[in-house]
Order: structure tokens, then C-alpha cells, then sequence
């Protein structure tokens, strides 16, 4: 299971209840929260895509029922992309349902094409290291959203100059 | 209203206003989209302009609703915006529907008399 580096300290970590609404709520946060790694808008869209079937997948899985269930989200950018944890207390995953390769068979007729199962395809598409355990009363689900990062590589607190953008400013912000 | 409707050339656009279509709205949507197209219309296009994000409830939404349509009737998809766009490419849906850039462009092959 892909693990974070122990000296990162640049983090977001969420906790949200298991319903659509809460789901949009913590992505909203999410994707305004990473804006300052300069995300391009398609690696910005891959990320909201794929936290949002992670979680769908949780709330459809560990929480048929519930809609108040406890699930925790930690995304740690790194170097290579965004190593995300999601965890809950839910029901178990079922067996097979995260290594079955969900890639709908579309020569068929109209009547017959599928509804659903593309959310776990989506998932394997666009991420690396996608795994999955159950530990004690808990589901965990990890995987790596691999995205340019160009500003990753300033640390925090190291910088003693002011930065020029940081000198008295010239205009009122007009958002 | 969530959803818009306007015929042209005796086909049926129908433009979401949402800007979402996911898990939290995707039963609706399937249930709005089911009223708008009950004229019986043989060509109805879905225009998405507004919609900026899809997931796979959404998609399977879509897909509910031109299953609901088919055989006698076809839906079309335009305006896909970048996200969107992504998810029906990536799980190949992009091959079941016919896609136009924008709505006007699903009627440019039809001659208007002044």
C-alpha cells in the first residue's frame, strides 16, 4: 500500500458523512484546496472525477443504508501526483469488486447497454497502486492520482525573503 | 427548470441547466429527462454546455435516458465541455452516441427556407 512520505506536512485531510451532498460538499473543498499547486483544469477535472467515484464506490458499498457514515479523506501531494487514503467503518467491500476490470462490453444493443459499473473502470484508468484493505471494522482504499505538480517543490517556512507578489499592492483585489 | 426544451426542424433540444450531473442528482435527472421527451420526438439532443462534471451516476443517467427513448426515438449528445468529454471517451460511450460539437451543429445539414 503506497505510503506518504513522513516528513510531509502539506496534507488535506477530510472528514465528510456518507451522502451525495456531504460528497460534493468535500470536493468543492477539495479542488479549492489543491489550487495552489497550479493544477492544470484537466488534471483538476481528473482529480474531482475520480475522488468523486472513490467515494461513490464507499457510499454505494460501505454504507448502503446510511447516509451519516463516517468517511475520511487524506490527500498528500507528492512528486509523481496525489496520493489519496479514504477510509470508513462501513460494510466490508465485496469480494472482487476491486480487482474486477469494470470495462463495459458496448457491442451489444441498445436495450442492453450497461448503467453502471463505470465508476471502478474510471478509477483503474486514472490511477496508479489502487489497493484496497480491510482492517479490524474498517475499509481502506489508497491509490495515486499521478498529476504534474509544478509548485510542489516550494517548501513552507523556508523562504525568508518577502516575495514580490507580497509588497504593497498597487490595486484592490476585485473578487 | 432544470432542464430546457425548444424544437427545431421537428427534433427536440434539450439543455441542462445543471451544472452537475452525479450522484446527488442523477435520479432526478433520469426522471426530468423522462418528461421533457415524452413529445415522442424522433431526434432528441441533450445539449450539455452548462455542465461542467459528470460521473458514472451521471453517465449512467444519460445512458438510462436514451435506453428509455431507443428504438423508436435517438438522443444525441452536444456541447460536451472537457470533463464531461473525458468520461464518455474514456469509458468508450463516446461510440454509442452521436456527438456534436454544439447544437447548432446537429442541424447544419438542414436547409432553412427564409
Amino acid at each position: 500500500m503506497l505510503q506518504p512520505d513522513k516528513t510531509s506536512d502539506n496534507e488535506l485531510r477530510f472528514t465528510f458523512a456518507s451522502n451525495s451532498m456531504a460528497a460534493r460538499a468535500m470536493l468543492h473543498t477539495a479542488i479549492s484546496g489543491l489550487r495552489y499547486l497550479d493544477l492544470s483544469d484537466e488534471d483538476s477535472g481528473t482529480i474531482e472525477l475520480v475522488l468523486a467515484e472513490a467515494v461513490n464506490n464507499i457510499v454505494e458499498h460501505a454504507y448502503p443504508t446510511n447516509p451519516n457514515g463516517m468517511i475520511r479523506l487524506q490527500i498528500t501531494p507528492m512528486e509523481n501526483g496525489l496520493l489519496c487514503a479514504l477510509s470508513d467503518n462501513g460494510c466490508p467491500m465485496p469480494v472482487g469488486v476491486m480487482t474486477k476490470e469494470h470495462r463495459a462490453s458496448l457491442n451489444c444493443d441498445v436495450e442492453n447497454l450497461p448503467e453502471g459499473g463505470f465508476g471502478l473502470f474510471l478509477i483503474n484508468g486514472l490511477t496508479h497502486g489502487l489497493s484496497y484493505t480491510r482492517k479490524g471494522d474498517m475499509n481502506q482504499l489508497s491509490f495515486l492520482i499521478p498529476v504534474t505538480l509544478p509548485q510542489l517543490n516550494k517548501q513552507f517556512g523556508e523562504t525568508i525573503e518577502m516575495p514580490q507578489r507580497c509588497r504593497k499592492r498597487s490595486s484592490p483585489r476585485t473578487d | 427548470m432544470s432542464l430546457d426544451t425548444e424544437t427545431r426542424s421537428d427534433a427536440l433540444i434539450v439543455t441542462a441547466n445543471m451544472e452537475r450531473i452525479d450522484a446527488a442528482i442523477a435520479i432526478q435527472f433520469k426522471d426530468d429527462m423522462r418528461a421533457a421527451t415524452e413529445g415522442g420526438h424522433t431526434r432528441v439532443v441533450l445539449d450539455l454546455k452548462n455542465v461542467s462534471f459528470i460521473d458514472s451516476s451521471g453517465l449512467g443517467a444519460v445512458v438510462a435516458a436514451m435506453k428509455l427513448l431507443a428504438p423508436k426515438q435517438e438522443l444525441e449528445l452536444a456541447g460536451l465541455t472537457q470533463i464531461v468529454e473525458k468520461v464518455f471517451r474514456l469509458t468508450r460511450m463516446d461510440r454509442v452516441f452521436t456527438i456534436h460539437e454544439n447544437s447548432d451543429a446537429a442541424f447544419e445539414d438542414i436547409v432553412h427556407s427564409s
